[in-house]
């Protein structure tokens, strides 16, 4: 047995370390350094979901109902998945309207409506006061569990007076740790640093406490693991606890259970408070949501393995006890002490939260509302209501933990853990439609609203909570078996005669069916007042980029009017902050407030009193029409609708703008080609003077001088002719010209050998070449090359190229080579020559029309007696090659060293016979 | 956080994977799987598997195929 001084001592010892670190936190905080500004802390204050439930119960449930209690853990695995878009929203919102609790956003979203969030509150107070109470049993319990080993718990904690209970003075402490803590700032959507601060370390401690007593389960009091299971398994009814089978309901209680903890996760009080309200930047979500998993799978690692050891070494001991059990049963001395200050953990940090966010909810929504209804409080003296609920809040922080101790004391001991967790799950459950459905349904409606919430907590108190009271011996349980007044149809647990489900799923189908049922159902009857529409507007469009997060107001008050109206309610601190940036004198007073200040005015009051009640307070000093809905509700829907007309327009203009490119573009290009135009005119001109000069000369020559001798006549007619035969020649080739590039030359492309055609072309001009003494080669090995062309323009261009090739062999030995080959699918045909070759740069030139290359080491005389070209050979070869499919290009030449000017052509497909 | 619509798709496929890999009837095949359920240690595996996912997702920087155009 261990002392207990020594359990009391560690164990108030641990709640002193958690003043200090909340201390620690709030002092960072004030000087700007703060400690809960990482994704981390965010994510381990979200922790706060594993209470003492799980901390002693999810051994327990397991020992009973097998892998059904990871169901828990697995719905707030998928909700935190879905954090960037729900959660994100949430968060968005609160933010906005300086929401401060579940209870403020569903009556912000309906219009701000104060008896809603009374409801909602109220609807709170009773789901989760047995919570609490459940976390101080759980208190009690491990208590006497630590201190009687080896005895049974639960022998002496009938007769023992309330002030014997550990848990009774463990609520005390907190009660003054939440009211130090708490407490603090009266805007209460302002975030409590130290609290946590404390909540993240709290984390941490029951995550070190029960990994330490699962690993000294595995791996001490079992080899490890494998040992465990083989042991499970030679124990059938051990391994049937394993399987689906043990969960309640099966399949569908499994599904059930997975929407429970699902919704549940998102509107438990406490949840919201630490997700949403404490939330100090956005992008912490994004770690959160897989860091946060994982610890709730860290946490969940060792249940089975616990359970099932507790199974095989404890026999029918309170599996809920295992924890502290099995390293008791070990004699151990240290150990038990720390799973003790981890259960005590779990425990205190829960009941911090929840009873932070209920005991706002309480003084926002229930008083406040109330007190406000009393015409003498609009008389008091300044800063002497922010007093007033300052004291609420704390009155109602001690309120409710007494409540959930009295009902732990009272109703405690008839229900495991797991149980009374869950009947609360099912009861914050109910705020999910009013809220989810409300935050993306503009049309959700303040009465359908109430209806909802007020069906569905009828039934989840006639199928869950009454059934328990009955259980615990309070009722007559006849009703659960046989129906209320023999009505077999109303049976608690088989409403409408549904039967074999679990009760759990049973309850959240029949609650959430007449709950959704309602909203919707009342909501599409229903026509909303203006504020409500601006509201609604306002949350279902939260993630707008463009939304105007100011009210605008068009009411007349003055500024005098609203500082006074501060003042009495925040005092005159909150006051002066509100209208920090605004000069305000006394001779100011009279000036009436500008829109930005009401609206200011309007969130400082909706932070510290809720949103109903900051509503009521303004509506009091602003006369006239106070906000200008319809703007609003007119921005609000045509943003949305702007939005996608400046995304049409933004679209349009691009596809403009490309247009216009195209435009300039184009037009550049016809410049160009107009100045091509010019330019080949010019050339033409020029080209066709030349000869049209020499032959016009020596006509005139022999026109006027009649006395030549035969000889020179002769020489002077054979000028005369060959200039002429240029001349046509000239016009011919820029005929061809003209009718390529505007497209109306006529091939008749056939079938044709191009070995035959190249050997005829050679002959051809074999005489001419021979004449000028040019050594013609023809390296052809191919027996046949065939392709689709026009065989007289194919011949005209390779003469062409054997007749250039020729021009621009070398001076003294001037040697041409023809060579035809395969390359692919292509034959390519190649013109070489033992001249100078082309400089790389000049190598596309050539094919421009009218380029002559000029060759700098032969003077002019010595061209005089070689023919020359007329500059379009090359462009209208390469016209006509190109219209057939093919290519021509010039390269070095590989044998001769000169140019060597190549035409590929496509092989001709095999002819069809 | 979400600005890129590849991620945003991404988690929502996450979710529904998530979704399935929780419900039945996925999660009858481990149950039924041999002499002893194996369903905790599916939903272990399970569990892990979505985390990891979810952690990759949402700490690994925007890939650049969604800055840039793709090289090829």
């Amino acid at each position: 047995m261990r002392s207990d001084l020594v359990v009391l001592g560690v164990a108030f010892g641990y709640l002193a370390l958690l003043f200090l670190i909340a201390a620690w936190g709030d002092r960072r905080a004030e000087q700007g350094r703060s400690l809960i500004g990482s994704p981390n802390v965010y994510a381990l204050s979200i922790a706060v979901y594993c209470t003492a439930w799980t901390f002693y119960g999810s051994v327990g449930r397991a020992a009973q109902f097998g892998p059904g209690f990871l169901l828990i853990y697995l719905g707030p695995t998928l909700a935190m998945l879905m954090a960037p878009f729900l959660i994100r929203k949430m968060v968005r919102i609160a933010g906005a309207q300086r929401i401060t609790s579940i209870a403020d956003f569903i009556s912000a979203r309906y219009g701000k409506s104060s008896s809603l969030g009374a409801l909602v509150a109220l609807i709170a107070l009773i789901g989760i006061t047995p919570y609490i109470a459940l976390q101080l049993k759980a208190i009690t319990v491990s208590h006497a569990v630590l201190v009687n080993y080896p005895q049974a718990a639960d022998l002496r904690l009938a007769d023992e007076p309330f002030w014997f209970d550990k848990s009774f003075w463990v609520a005390l402490v907190l009660a003054v740790f939440i009211i130090l803590f708490g407490t603090r700032h009266l805007d209460a959507s302002e975030r409590h640093e130290g609290m946590v601060a404390a909540i993240a370390f709290e984390s941490l401690v029951k995550l070190v406490a029960f990994l330490s007593v699962g690993v000294f389960t595995v791996f001490v009091l079992f080899q490890g693991p494998g040992d465990l299971f083989a042991r499970v398994a030679a124990t059938p009814e051990l391994a049937a606890r394993l399987g689906l089978d043990a969960v309640p309901g099966g399949a569908t209680g499994w599904a059930g259970m997975l929407v429970l903890a699902f919704l549940a996760f998102l509107t438990l009080p406490r949840q919201f408070q630490v997700l949403v309200v404490e939330n100090v930047d956005e992008r912490h979500l994004a770690r959160a949501s897989w860091l946060f998993p994982l610890y709730l799978l860290a946490i969940n690692l060792f249940v089975i393995p616990i359970a099932m050891a507790g199974l095989l070494l404890m026999g029918d001991a309170d599996p809920d006890s295992f924890v502290l059990t099995l390293p008791l049963s070990a004699d151990l001395k240290g150990l038990p002490l720390l799973v003790f200050i981890g259960g005590l953990s779990a425990a205190t940090s829960m009941v911090i939260v929840e009873t932070i966010a209920l005991s706002t909810m309480v003084s926002n929504q229930l008083i406040m509302p109330l007190l406000l209804r009393t015409r003498r409080l609009h008389r008091s003296a300044s800063g002497e209501l922010a007093g007033w609920l300052l004291g609420i809040r704390r009155v109602a922080i001690v309120l409710i933990l007494l409540l959930g101790y009295l009902y732990h004391a009272l109703v405690g001991d008839a229900y495991s853990l797991v149980t009374i967790g869950l009947v609360s799950f099912a009861a914050a459950c109910q705020f999910a439609p009013a809220m989810l459905v409300g935050m993306y349904w503009r049309g959700a409606h303040r009465r359908g609203a109430a209806l909802g919430l007020i069906a569905g907590t009828l039934v989840w108190a006639w199928t869950l909570l009454i059934p328990g009271f009955a259980q615990s011996g309070w009722l007559d349980a006849t009703f659960l078996e046989q129906g209320p007044f023999g009505i077999a149809w109303l049976r608690p647990y088989a409403l409408f005669g549904l039967e074999g489900w679990d009760i759990y799923t049973h309850s959240l189908l029949w609650s959430l069916t007449a709950n959704l049922g309602l909203l919707v159902g009342v909501s599409l009857f229903s026509r909303q007042s203006p504020l409500e529409q601006t509201q609604a507007a306002l949350f279902a469009e939260a993630m707008h980029p463009h939304l105007l997060q100011t009210s605008l107001w068009h009411g007349q008050t003055t500024r005098g009017e609203l500082r006074a109206l501060l003042d009495r309610y925040l005092g005159t601190g909150a006051t002066a902050r509100v209208f920090a940036d605004v000069e305000l004198q006394e001779s100011d007073a009279e000036q009436p407030a500008t829109p930005t200040q009401i609206a200011r005015a309007e969130q400082a009051l909706s932070g510290a009193l809720g949103n109903a009640s900051a509503r009521v307070l303004i509506n009091s000093v602003v006369r006239g029409e106070a906000l200008d809905l319809e703007s609003i509700l007119s921005i609000l829907d045509t943003t949305s609708e702007t939005l996608e007309m400046n995304r049409r327009l933004e679209q349009k203009s691009s596809e403009l703008a490309q247009a216009s490119e195209e435009l300039r573009a184009a037009n550049e290009r016809l410049r160009e080609l107009d100045r091509l135009k010019d330019e080949f005119v010019a050339m033409v001109s020029h080209e066709l003077r030349t000869p049209l000069t020499s032959i016009r000369a020596f006509a005139e020559i022999l026109r006027d001088s009649g006395d030549l001798p035969e000889e020179k006549r002769l020489h002077f007619l054979d000028v005369v002719v060959k200039e002429s035969q240029r001349l046509s020649r000239l016009i011919e080739e820029i005929l061809d010209l003209a009718r390529l590039e505007s497209g109306r030359l006529t091939l008749t492309p056939q079938r044709l050998d191009l070995v035959a055609l190249a050997r005829h072309s050679v002959d051809a001009v074999h005489h001419m070449q021979e004449d000028r003494g040019v050594a013609l080669e023809v390296a052809i090995e191919l027996e046949e090359a065939p392709v689709i062309g026009d065989p007289d323009r194919l011949e005209q261009v390779i003469i062409n190229l054997l007749d250039n090739a020729g021009k621009f062999a070398d001076e003294a030995r001037p040697r041409v080579r023809l060579n035809l080959v395969r390359h692919k699918t292509h034959y390519r045909l190649a013109v070489e020559d033992n001249g100078p070759g082309i400089d790389p740069d000049e190598r596309e030139r050539v094919f421009e029309k009218f380029h002559q290359i000029q060759r700098p080491e032969e003077s002019p005389d010595k061209r005089r007696g070689r023919p020359r070209g007329s500059g379009l050979g090359l462009p209208i070869s390469r016209g006509i090659v190109a219209h057939l499919g093919g290519r021509l290009w010039v390269e070095d030449a590989p044998h001769l060293g000169g140019a060597c000017l190549i035409m590929e052509l496509p092989e001709a497909p095999p002819e069809t016979p | 956080m979400l600005s890129a619509p590849r991620r945003r798709e991404r988690l929502l496929a996450l979710i529904v994977l998530a979704s399935l890999l929780f419900t039945p009837p996925l999660v009858l095949v481990p149950d039924r799987a041999g002499a002893i359920s194996w369903l905790p240690l599916y939903l272990f595996i399970a569990w892990g598997l979505v985390i990891g996912l979810a952690a990759w997702l949402m700490e690994h920087p925007a890939p650049p195929a969604e800055r840039t155009p793709p090289e090829e």
